[in-house]
């Protein structure tokens, strides 16, 4: 009995794996696709071209629309290192693991080391300008219009208490990593309220989506490019005009946070080595609004970034030609 | 309080009187004291001296451990191992995972290793394991997760063979010798305890980014469990069985491969089982520093906050456990049979082995010809249950909105905030001097040495304000578990159907990576400690429910019947006999609640707990603050090694006066079943 029990199993396995492998008859064969594959690599001579990818999805636009290119238009085979920005990026500039960061916020520190022992060199900008700013989720500005003026917060701050603020409104940080002096700015404006980080990006955006879709009364810090933006209505509230030097000194700074130039780097020794890639990765250049479209497209759309890439590349033909030179 | 958890876990309804009057003040009384002098003394001291770093602060002994750290750099050595874990993984990679251009697809398409690993899974263990292996495979490419699955697959297998390697000649170290347990357990104890954020920093710095950190770290990582388990069974062989085989002679030598090593096979498999399990719970860390596998799509997710994209490449990574999991054990309970002369005729098996190796040989051409058997065909599978995980998860977060609300708020001004404004508001020489009488309150004698130096310690790297933050969330999460432990562990130990049904969640929640259910966990509470909290109760209290269901299992039916025969009703059977008696396993389960929540404390850092954890989120990113984040790391460490001793030495001592003593004895600082 238990011996037939055994056999009738193994009959099972036998006929499941024919059935797999003859459903599998359809497609062509590898021997086909591998012609292909090496008559369109010999198109180009630009070799491997190893994008680093940090993880935020603004980044992963970025990454995805020069690797379509790269792939596409010059033959290259690209390959996506993820890394955590900073540290580890610069490590892999150095190491020639990766060969470029395309959209680099803060890490001063790595830069100019990087720059300075000559295995990286900074490429200038993409195109993209990092705003960063307080703000409130859409159906407060509208339910409240005079909160987007910063004197009027303290009118407010009893709705902003949570049981993290200790009695005052509380101000919700993002990444305390990121560029950010909110305790100052809040202390120097006499604000009645308590920053509280919410530690990362993920926890900053499922905040502001929480706030906006249960109408919470929510006042954080928050920025662009974001993808968020397409989904999310946030208005941002006026603090005092930033001037050049205002924020000198991180802890009397008392004015709005300035716009950032975000940065391309790449590894010194890709950047000298005459590849197509590296020229591409020079002229690569498009603004916040590309760049939270290719986003969406990702998000809300959940096309996967390959794909969102080569749409957004279709459909704007004529930028690509000018990266292209 | 939540500290007087720690020493009794259920008070046993109102104190039976009268006390018999020669015994000694009860330790919960004690622990009564020295709370009530600390908040004394904190009334007239709260603010000083609290040596708050803030995020962005560091001091000078973290710049020094910073340029140490920094200063290590990579060797030609270092180099020479990451250049050979390279070229092993890629090796691998380009046979079934990564196509190597221009080749559109592996060297063995995906029927191919299906079927191999189909063939292997019958040749080890059974057909059943056989049908398992089989429809694990095909899972990873149904969901269109071939690549990644592989890659994890390649550097599980790879890191496991390092640590069996490395490990099982320190087991049978620690397995024969006394000497070897002192020397080796508190290396143990580091890096189990040690945040995987913090291995992945220093091995960057050593071994550069992608395989080969990703498997230094699951090296270094999954090694404890082999030698302490493996370590333990070895040592553990009954001595009568040493005595009976001495007697005819045998060498040392002899004696460990005919015996110790035969018989203790069961529990070394058992660790070998661990350690498989830590490898995999190290797959999504290792996705930061583009280590392969299917870390990287639950990080993505994470990124994109898309719940259900990350939870279906995280249930494939339990689905890759419990594949690995039973097959080890279905092979090693095989083995003994086939020793023992059971199992069928070796003869025909030989021969129906052979014969399969055709459909075998046939699938992988075949895989090697046809697109389709090479590449996964694609399809949109993923995407479906994805947006239904993801449907589920709003519906249910919007319904639990209100409540959620309200209890986090709860349990945050009861219990949080007061708790931290005693810890983290005090100076520090008074939480020093309190948290040492509560050791040796709670833990007796034996507490007094690792007290002394793991609060010395903690005070000499600078971040003792953010290191009580932490071990406040950490006792109120632990104290929430052992809330749930008591409800649920009696309840399934009382009733099979209740553990029938419970037990499989508890696995879930114990298996899938913390990553997966930190969305919903923020879209109920929102970035607040709270969060990080119910994040260390859902890791954590899988474990002590166990333990306690088993140790309330485990009263000896006579003692309840007895109580039965008298009439007690059944509140006071559960709290008069059945916990009372059940005392050891209560520490133990409170022991690795504890232990648990503290491993999540650098996930806690990412959804708004900040502290500790943060400090080492922060370095990883930023190498001019590595010494802070290694310092916060080490802090880490030692409060867990704190906590750990004094709860033992505690279970020890409630072991003596209950009946049930508490197991498993002697492992040290363990904890089972760890996935991060």
């Amino acid at each position: 009995m238990r011996h037939l029990h055994k056999r009738r199993l193994r009959l099972a396995v036998v006929v499941a794996s024919a059935a797999l492998a003859l459903t599998a008859c359809g497609g062509g064969s590898v021997s086909e696709q591998t012609k292909e594959n090496e008559a369109k690599a010999g198109a180009g001579d630009c070799g491997d071209f190893k994008i680093i990818v940090n993880p935020w999805v603004g980044y992963t636009a970025d990454a995805y629309v020069v690797g379509h290119v790269a792939e596409e238009e010059l033959g290259c085979n690209v390959s996506y290192v993820e890394l955590k920005e900073g540290g580890p990026s610069y490590q892999a500039l150095a190491s020639g693991d990766g060969d470029v960061i395309l959209e680099e916020w803060s890490h001063q520190a790595e830069l100019k080391e990087a720059v300075d022992n000559g295995t990286a060199v900074d490429l200038g900008s993409p195109g993209n300008v990092g705003i960063i700013g307080w703000y409130v989720p859409g159906w407060l500005a509208e339910e409240h219009p005079d909160i987007l003026d910063y004197e009027n917060l303290n009118k407010y701050a009893d709705e902003f208490k949570t049981s993290e603020s200790g009695g005052q409104g509380q101000f919700l940080g993002s990444d305390p990593t990121f560029t950010q002096y909110d305790e100052a700015i809040v202390k120097n404006l006499d604000l009645n309220y308590k920053v509280v980080f919410a530690g990362g990006e993920t926890a900053t955006v499922q905040a502001f989506k929480k706030a906006q879709e249960n109408k919470e009364w929510l006042l954080g810090y928050f920025w662009e490019p974001q993808y968020v933006h397409a989904e999310v209505d946030l208005a941002r509230v006026k603090l005092p005009e930033y001037e050049p030097g205002c924020d000198a000194k991180k802890d009397a700074v008392a004015c709005d946070y300035a716009e950032t130039e975000l940065k391309k780097v790449a590894a010194k020794e890709f950047a000298d080595s005459g590849s197509p890639a590296a020229d591409l990765v020079k002229n690569f250049e498009w603004t916040n609004d590309d760049q939270n479209l290719v986003a969406k497209y990702i998000t809300a759309d959940k096309m996967s970034p390959e794909d969102a890439a080569a749409k957004w590349v279709a459909d704007n033909q004529d930028k690509v030609d000018a990266w292209l030179g | 309080m939540a500290t007087a958890t720690l020493d009794r876990p259920v008070e046993p309804g109102a104190a039976a009187p009268p006390p018999p009057a020669p015994r000694t003040i009860p330790r919960w009384v004690w622990v009564l004291v020295v709370l009530g002098v600390w908040i004394l003394v904190w009334s007239f001291t709260r603010g000083d001296d609290t040596l708050v770093v803030s995020g962005t602060d560091q001091t000078s002994r973290h710049v020094d451990i910073g340029d140490f750290a920094n200063g290590l750099g990579g060797s030609a050595f270092t180099q020479a191992i990451a250049d050979g874990i390279n070229a092993i993984v890629e090796f691998f990679q380009g046979l079934i995972s990564t196509p190597v251009p221009p080749r559109p697809a592996p060297e063995i398409g995906w029927l191919g290793v299906t079927a191999i690993a189909t063939y292997l899974g019958y040749a080890v263990a059974s057909w059943r394991i056989a049908l398992l292996v089989a429809a694990s495979f095909v899972s990873f490419g149904l969901f269109g997760f071939w690549e990644d699955s592989m890659d994890l697959l390649i550097v599980t297998m790879v890191s496991v063979f390092f640590a069996v390697v490395i490990g099982f000649p320190l087991a049978i170290w620690v397995g024969i010798s006394r000497r070897a347990v002192a020397i080796v357990t508190p290396v143990l104890d580091l890096l189990q305890t040690m945040p995987t954020f913090v291995y992945l920093m220093f091995v960057f710095i050593l071994f550069g980014i992608g395989a080969p950190n990703a498997v230094v770290c699951t090296v270094a990582y999954a090694l404890p469990p082999i030698v302490r388990i493996a370590g333990f069974g070895i040592r553990d062989v009954s001595p009568t069985a040493l005595e009976a085989t001495d007697s005819l002679g045998q060498t040392t030598m002899q004696r460990l491969v005919r015996v110790q090593i035969p018989m203790a096979r069961k529990t070394i498999i058992l660790g070998l089982n661990q350690t498989i399990l830590a490898a995999l719970s190290i797959a999504i860390i290792a996705g930061y520093v583009n280590g392969p596998g299917l870390g990287k799509p639950v990080l993505a997710a994470l990124t994109q906050n898309d719940f259900g994209a990350g939870l279906v490449p995280g249930l494939l990574i339990v689905v890759m456990g419990i594949m690995l999991d039973r097959t080890t054990t279905a092979a090693s309970e095989r083995a003994e049979r086939v020793s023992r002369g059971g199992g069928e005729d070796p003869k025909r098996r030989r021969i129906l082995l052979g014969a399969l190796l055709i459909p075998v040989a046939f699938c992988v051409w075949y895989s090697r010809y046809a697109i389709d058997a090479a590449v996964f065909p694609e399809n949109d599978l993923t995407r479906r249950v994805a947006d239904k995980a993801n449907e589920w998860m709003a519906s249910i977060t919007s319904a639990l909105d209100g409540i959620a609300g309200w209890f986090a708020d709860l349990i945050t001004n009861s219990l949080l905030n007061p708790l931290q404004a005693l810890l983290a508001e005090s100076p520090w020489w008074l939480a020093f001097a309190g948290l040492f009488a509560l050791s040796l309150v709670i833990g007796g004698r034996r507490a007094l040495v690792p007290a002394i130096i793991c609060l010395t310690g903690i005070y000499l790297l600078d971040l003792w304000n953010g290191t009580m933050v932490v071990l406040n969330m950490t006792l109120v999460a632990t104290l929430l578990v052992m809330v749930l432990a008591l409800v649920f562990g009696v309840w399934m130990a009382r009733s099979r159907t209740a553990d029938l049904v419970i037990r499989p969640w508890l696995d879930a929640g114990q298996t899938i990576p913390a990553f997966v259910y930190l969305i919903p966990v923020l879209a109920l509470f929102g970035p607040t400690r709270f969060t990080a909290i119910v994040a260390g109760v859902i890791y954590a209290a899988p474990a002590s429910i166990k333990l306690v269901a088993d140790g309330v299992r485990g009263v000896s039916p006579g003692v309840v019947e007895a109580g039965r025969s008298t009439g007690t009703t059944r509140w006071q059977e559960i709290t008069k006999v059945q916990l009372p008696m059940a005392k050891g396993s209560l520490v133990l389960a409170t022991n690795q609640g504890l232990l648990f929540v503290l491993a999540m404390v650098v996930i806690g850092g990412l959804v708004g707990a900040g502290a500790l954890g943060y400090d080492v989120v922060y370095a990883l990113a930023h190498q001019d603050y590595a010494g802070k984040g290694i310092a916060a790391g080490f802090s880490i460490v030692l409060l867990g090694i704190l906590i750990d001793r004094v709860t033992r030495a505690a279970a020890d001592r409630a072991g003596a006066d209950s009946s049930a003593p508490p197991k498993p004895q002697g492992l040290g600082l363990q904890r089972l079943l760890t996935w991060r």
